[in-house]
């Protein structure tokens, strides 16, 4: 049982994270509130079915079609619709709320309510210490790892990195210093957008596809990244572990746990955050704090 | 004494257009049931005055005090739970009459606003969004894993009727929602003379801390903010679980929180007419779109973007800029058309 709770914990808390850093992102350097970042995730899982299962594509080819495709939908919307509003918080809010509707509708008429299930890309499982692992978790999970190193490399190591954490901290000063902060907020919408994808290409093959699919993490995410700390990576990824530690534990150890397996995640945020009001690494700006 | 009084309603409701509007309209509320009486009109249109009151006390809440509060069905929820509960027979429950149980129900939402508020008062900005929105999914999981008290997914229902007749049900839903409209729009008037929550709200929006420092206990107000609001949105719960004859999983709903805040952001945050409008639009709206049910939410989702790109202030502030103008030396309001101040004939140019 405690290995089944190790390897759970670890395959859900990768995909939380994925989501969560995204969201992340784009909240800590753009300041938008993006509600609408699940539907990409759910976006690239149906985009998974279209092209894999519905057009028969070659899977490698489909996964990376997959993905280029919802970061371009991403990117319209950020330009078509949050950028004309950045300064209306609100506003950000609600619009991109109701873009998540749009984009489910949009499902629900093209591929009606119905389950859908993605093919698997490898079979199979694998035992370790005791507990079946599907190849797909194991899968899952190295991508979650490469994926967050790649992340971390690009903030702290490279150029673009330094300017959007410089954005991140003072959008004004950074323009003075000569960063094009438009084009930052486009690429953070551009990667934030991106690795929405990646988490909704890799869980795909475990998931039942249907156009709700998206509320169920978005509920998560916004736990995650409150627990961690708005607009902090770090934050996020050790949100994400915790929060799906939570989730486990619960669905493990408690009679009707699946019922309350939210509630018992957002009871520790809501929890966490009496205590630590900006959340485990985020940092209160003077001119935001209470 | 009463010309006095048809002077001041001369110059404060027939001379600003907004208020005459307002007063039409809701005159005209009161003539509905006498030009129709199908009761699917009647339905949709007492759902929308309940729904009014929902919108406003979300408004006032977060709207007037800057709490972004995005766990609004909360307050619905537990009001229509505990009048459901309250009003349901024996063996479950102890059968209270209606006109008991929604007034226990609203303060039961009252003690739900005043535990929300506890991590309000040490949150703010998205923080507080996030955390106000777990609340109603917490008690949402309690109720999924309690079925045998709360009925589960079928929610409790066989709840008496507010009254026999469609007519008198919505002459009683007009009535509550006037009366609940016009005291929130009393506490949060900062013009008023005689209540001083509105100016004192206003300034907790603008600054909280200047708003301290010049001797408002804040944490009192917005104390008061979330157990007036809740109060508020309680009522509405009660009376829309009674109306249904049901209270269910859907009124904790993570929509219907999203609701009160569209509704009030597309008609005009921090206005109160704002949500009315809003709602009297959106509401009536989406049940015409029923007709071409696919389609509903699309049309509606999109029908909100587009709004909010070109009036990113809401509807209703956006009509009333267009009909009222403010006069520069008095600030009495003026009608678009006249080019001179009505009070003080200075340019309205």
């Amino acid at each position: 049982m405690i290995e089944g709770i190790i390897v759970n914990t670890l395959v859900k808390g990768g995909v939380y994270a994925l989501l969560a850093i995204g969201f992340s992102l784009i909240f800590g350097v753009a300041r938008v509130l993006n509600l609408a970042h699940t539907a990409f995730y759910m976006l690239a899982a149906y985009g998974i079915y279209t092209f894999a299962d519905l057009l028969g594509l070659d899977p490698i080819l489909s996964i990376f079609l997959s993905i280029v495709a919802t970061t371009l939908i991403g990117l319209a919307t950020y330009k078509l619709f949050i950028d004309r509003v950045r300064e209306h918080h609100i506003t950000v809010m609600l619009i991109t709320l109701a873009l998540a509707m749009v984009f489910q509708e949009i499902m629900l008429l093209v591929f009606g309510g119905h389950y859908l299930s993605a093919p698997s890309f490898v079979s199979g499982y694998w035992e370790i210490i005791g507990v079946k692992v599907s190849y797909q978790h194991l899968l899952t999970f190295g991508v979650v790892a490469v994926v967050l190193i790649g992340i971390w490399a690009l903030l702290s190591k490279t150029k673009l990195g330094i300017a959007i954490r410089a954005t991140a901290q003072d959008t004004e000063v950074a323009n003075l210093m000569g960063i094009n902060v438009s084009t930052i907020l486009f690429t953070v919408m551009g990667v934030a957008a991106g690795l929405a994808a990646v988490a909704g290409v890799v869980v795909a093959p475990t998931l039942v596809l249907e156009p709700h699919m998206l509320w169920p993490p978005f509920v998560m995410v916004m736990a995650i990244i409150t627990l961690g700390g708005l607009g902090s990576v770090k934050g996020s990824v050790v949100g994400a572990f915790i929060l799906a530690l939570v989730e486990v534990l619960v669905v493990f150890l408690l009679p009707a746990g699946a019922f309350l397996k939210g509630a018992f995640a957002l009871l520790v945020m809501v929890i966490v955050l009496v205590v630590r009001p900006e959340g485990l690494y985020g940092v209160a700006f003077e001119e935001e704090r209470l | 004494m009463l010309r006095r009084l048809l002077k001041d309603f001369q110059g404060d409701v027939i001379a600003i257009p907004g208020r005459l509007i307002a007063l039409i309209f809701f005159l005209l509320l009161f003539f509905i049931p006498l030009l129709t009486q199908q009761p699917y009109i009647l339905r949709t249109l007492i759902f929308a005055n309940m729904f009014v009151i929902f919108a406003v006390s979300w408004d006032f809440i977060s709207g007037y005090t800057g709490q972004m509060n995005f766990g609004h069905a909360l307050f619905f929820g537990v009001a229509a739970y505990t009048s459901a509960m309250l009003n349901r027979g024996p063996p479950m429950g102890p059968d209270w009459p209606v006109w008991a149980s929604i007034p226990v129900g609203a303060l039961a939402a009252v003690i739900a606003g005043v535990v929300m508020c506890l991590p309000a008062l040490r949150l703010r900005g998205p923080y507080l969004a996030l955390v106000t929105l777990a609340f109603p999914l917490i008690l949402l999981g309690v109720i999924f894993a309690n079925t045998q008290f709360t009925g589960g997914e079928l929610g409790i229902s066989g709840l008496d009727r507010i009254s026999e007749s469609r007519t008198v049900d919505y002459y009683v839903s007009v009535l509550v929602m006037l009366v609940s409209v016009f005291i929130m729009w009393k506490l949060t008037d900062a013009k008023s003379a005689l209540v001083r929550t509105g100016i004192i709200l206003h300034a907790i929006r603008e600054d909280e801390i200047a708003a301290r420092a010049s001797g408002i206990n804040t944490i009192r107000y917005k104390l008061f903010a979330f157990a007036v609001g809740g109060f508020f949105a309680g009522i509405s719960g009660a009376f829309f679980a009674h109306f249904m004859r049901i209270a269910g999983p859907s009124t904790l709903d993570l929509t219907l929180s999203f609701q009160a805040i569209i509704w009030t952001v597309f008609g005009g945050i921090v206005s109160i007419y704002g949500a009315v409008v809003g709602v009297y639009i959106l509401y009536p709206l989406m049940e015409l779109l029923r007709v071409v049910s696919e389609w509903r939410m699309l049309i509606f989702a999109a029908i909100v973007v587009l709004i909010l790109l070109f009036m990113p202030e809401g509807i209703a502030v956006w009509i009333r800029d267009k009909i009222e103008r403010e006069c520069p030396r008095c600030k009495l309001t003026n009608v678009w058309w006249r080019r001179t101040c009505r009070a003080c004939s200075a340019s309205l140019y």
